[in-house]
């Protein structure tokens, strides 16, 4: 009989929240470890180029707290993967800020790991150098401009890290970027359950109590590993899992259905199997971990990309709606003069786009069929520019023109746009983007990885 | 003729990543899979002509045994770039739920 691992997710992400008796019970039940995820790419590039984290503040504290008290009582570690949303130093360094409240309010005693896998850009230059950054498809255009000028580089780490941090002692780790897998995978393998039973069970076990029939709330979920293979069951008896309901969370977010890159290796889940043990658990197996020639992680970045202004409006009138292109590309024509003689800007300094609503807003070039149907449209007058003040002062320049901007069945002045607020319009602030879809090549899988220590 | 969604459990897109999207069509029962599949509305071929894309983007997995049907397409727009209309890519799937199925 060999060694069995039960692993713990508190919650598919660290804001969304759980149920306090849920997390008991799995812990009660014989857990090893807890482990939750902060974070994604999916909320776009804002919150790795920005440095800000994703809140809430209180929900992180509260979700965080019931991991730490619960972990702490039952004597096993707490993995935290991607803090603070996206990953970066001022995203760890929120998370851990939060940790030190929470030890210090309940006079707690543990020893923390907090993982930075923020990369400064001289290190990065200097492997994009070494020829060891590699694009993956598609890839936006890299090289050491895109490097100096981008806002943040993070990589994403593997288990190793997370093994080390563990291997040390560590109570508590908060990773900063990191796979999702890996937060699960990481003591499994330890102890020796082979990699394509962990990474498997990371995949299921990432996105919490997604992996349900029918996912009532954000929740825990709980996995068994054995060296053949694990079973899958939500800790809430409410909740429950079906081999469709397994079989299909490997879709998720998940270009390939059978093939998930990891750093390291792929798992190749061509040939899992998926059956059920009881109405509410399901064993998988039968996945294979192939491993990659060359050890890699994935690097992300965000750029600025400039600063934006928006108008909310409507537009009601049939005269208008029936020529709507047309006036919409002559308003354009007429605002950009009016920029040009109103404020000089250097060529190439902002954009102006008009997002329809009722007629392609929503899927833009996709749209295969971009024609107006309704008796009204949503317009967004979206200004992005090279600074908040270009934005800003474009936008009136837009707004106030498009409300008065002539058609030829009308004489005499016209007010063609319904805006719902006063102002009309909304500095947004930066924007960034996406400015990596890469790999680096590592021949220590630790070495863009620091950890420093905290012990309450 | 029914419309896909009435065949369905599930329809949905996402991103897989900021660079790509997917697609996922889960499907009620094995007849309405195999119905759909036969009649050729989400062959790789009916996809690109309804999104606008080169066929050679496209991937393409039929999922017997979760009777699914997935494809996957590079993002034209990265998610929350200037241009994009969807940061998490959640409504891409819009154009196939009405889609119209031949029964013969």
């Amino acid at each position: 009989m060999g060694k069995k691992i039960k692993a713990v997710a508190a919650t598919g992400n660290l804001s969304t929240g759980f149920r306090e008796e849920s997390l008991a019970r799995a812990i009660r039940q014989g857990a090893h470890f807890v482990g939750c995820d902060g974070g994604s790419t999916d909320s776009g590039p804002y919150y790795l180029g920005s440095g800000n984290p994703r809140g809430p503040r209180q929900g992180v504290k509260r979700n965080l707290g019931l991991i730490l008290r619960e972990s702490l009582r039952a004597g096993i570690p707490a993995i935290i993967g991607t803090a603070g949303h996206a990953g970066g130093r001022p995203h760890l360094q929120w998370a851990v800020e939060i940790v030190r409240e929470l030890a210090r309010e309940n006079a707690w005693h543990f020893k923390l790991a907090a993982i930075d896998s923020e990369i400064d850009p001289g290190t990065l230059v200097d492997a994009f150098r070494k020829d060891q950054i590699k694009p993956l498809s598609p890839a936006p255009p890299f090289n050491e401009d895109v490097i100096r000028q981008g806002q943040r580089f993070v990589a994403m780490m593997g288990i190793e890290p997370i093994q080390s941090a563990l291997a040390s002692g560590a109570q508590m780790v908060i990773a900063g970027r990191c796979s999702d897998v890996a937060i699960y995978a990481a003591l499994p393998v330890m102890q020796g359950i082979p990699k394509h039973v962990a990474f498997h069970a990371g995949k299921i076990l990432e996105c919490g109590a997604a992996s349900v029939a029918q996912r009532l709330y954000a929740d825990c979920m709980a996995a068994e590993l054995d060296e053949d293979g694990f079973t899958v069951e939500p800790p809430n008896p409410e909740l429950r899992c079906t081999p469709q309901s397994v079989a299909a969370h490997t879709l998720y977010e998940n270009a390939d259905p059978y093939m998930l890159v990891e750093p390291g290796g792929r798992l190749d889940t061509t040939a899992a199997t998926y059956e059920a043990v009881s109405d509410r658990a399901v064993r998988v197996g039968g996945s294979q971990f192939l491993p990659a020639k060359k050890y890699t992680v994935r690097i992300e970045g965000a750029a600025l990309a400039g600063y934006r202004s928006i108008v909310i409006t409507g537009i009601r009138d049939p005269l208008i709606l029936g020529q709507l292109d047309h006036f919409l590309s002559s308003l354009h024509s007429a605002v950009e003069r009016k920029i040009v003689d109103n404020l000089s800007p250097p060529p190439g300094a902002y954009t102006l786009n008009f997002r329809v609503y009722g007629r392609d807003g929503t899927l833009g070039p996709l749209e295969p069929n971009p024609k107006l149907e309704g008796h009204e449209i949503g317009l967004i007058i979206d200004v992005v520019a090279s600074s908040q003040e270009l934005a800003s002062d474009i936008l009136p320049l837009v707004w106030h023109s498009g409300l008065h901007h002539p058609i030829p069945e009308y004489q005499g002045l016209i007010s063609n746009f319904a805006f719902p607020f006063s102002p009309p319009g909304v500095d947004v602030g930066p924007v960034y983007r996406f400015c990596a879809n890469h790999v680096w090549e590592l021949d220590d899988p630790c070495a863009p990885f620091q950890t420093t220590w905290e012990t309450f | 003729m029914r419309e896909l969604w009435q065949f369905t459990r599930l329809i949905r897109s996402k991103n897989a990543g900021p660079f790509e999207l997917t697609f996922d069509i889960m499907f009620k029962d094995r007849a309405g899979y195999d119905l759909v599949l036969k009649s050729g509305v989400l062959s790789p071929e009916s996809i690109a002509k309804i999104y606008g894309v080169e066929l050679e983007e496209i991937r393409l997995f039929n999922i017997e045994q979760i009777l699914t049907v997935k494809f996957s397409l590079p993002r034209k727009v990265f998610s929350g770039d200037v241009a994009d209309t969807d940061v998490y890519g959640g409504q891409f799937h819009g154009p196939l739920v009405r889609l119209l199925i031949e029964e013969a």
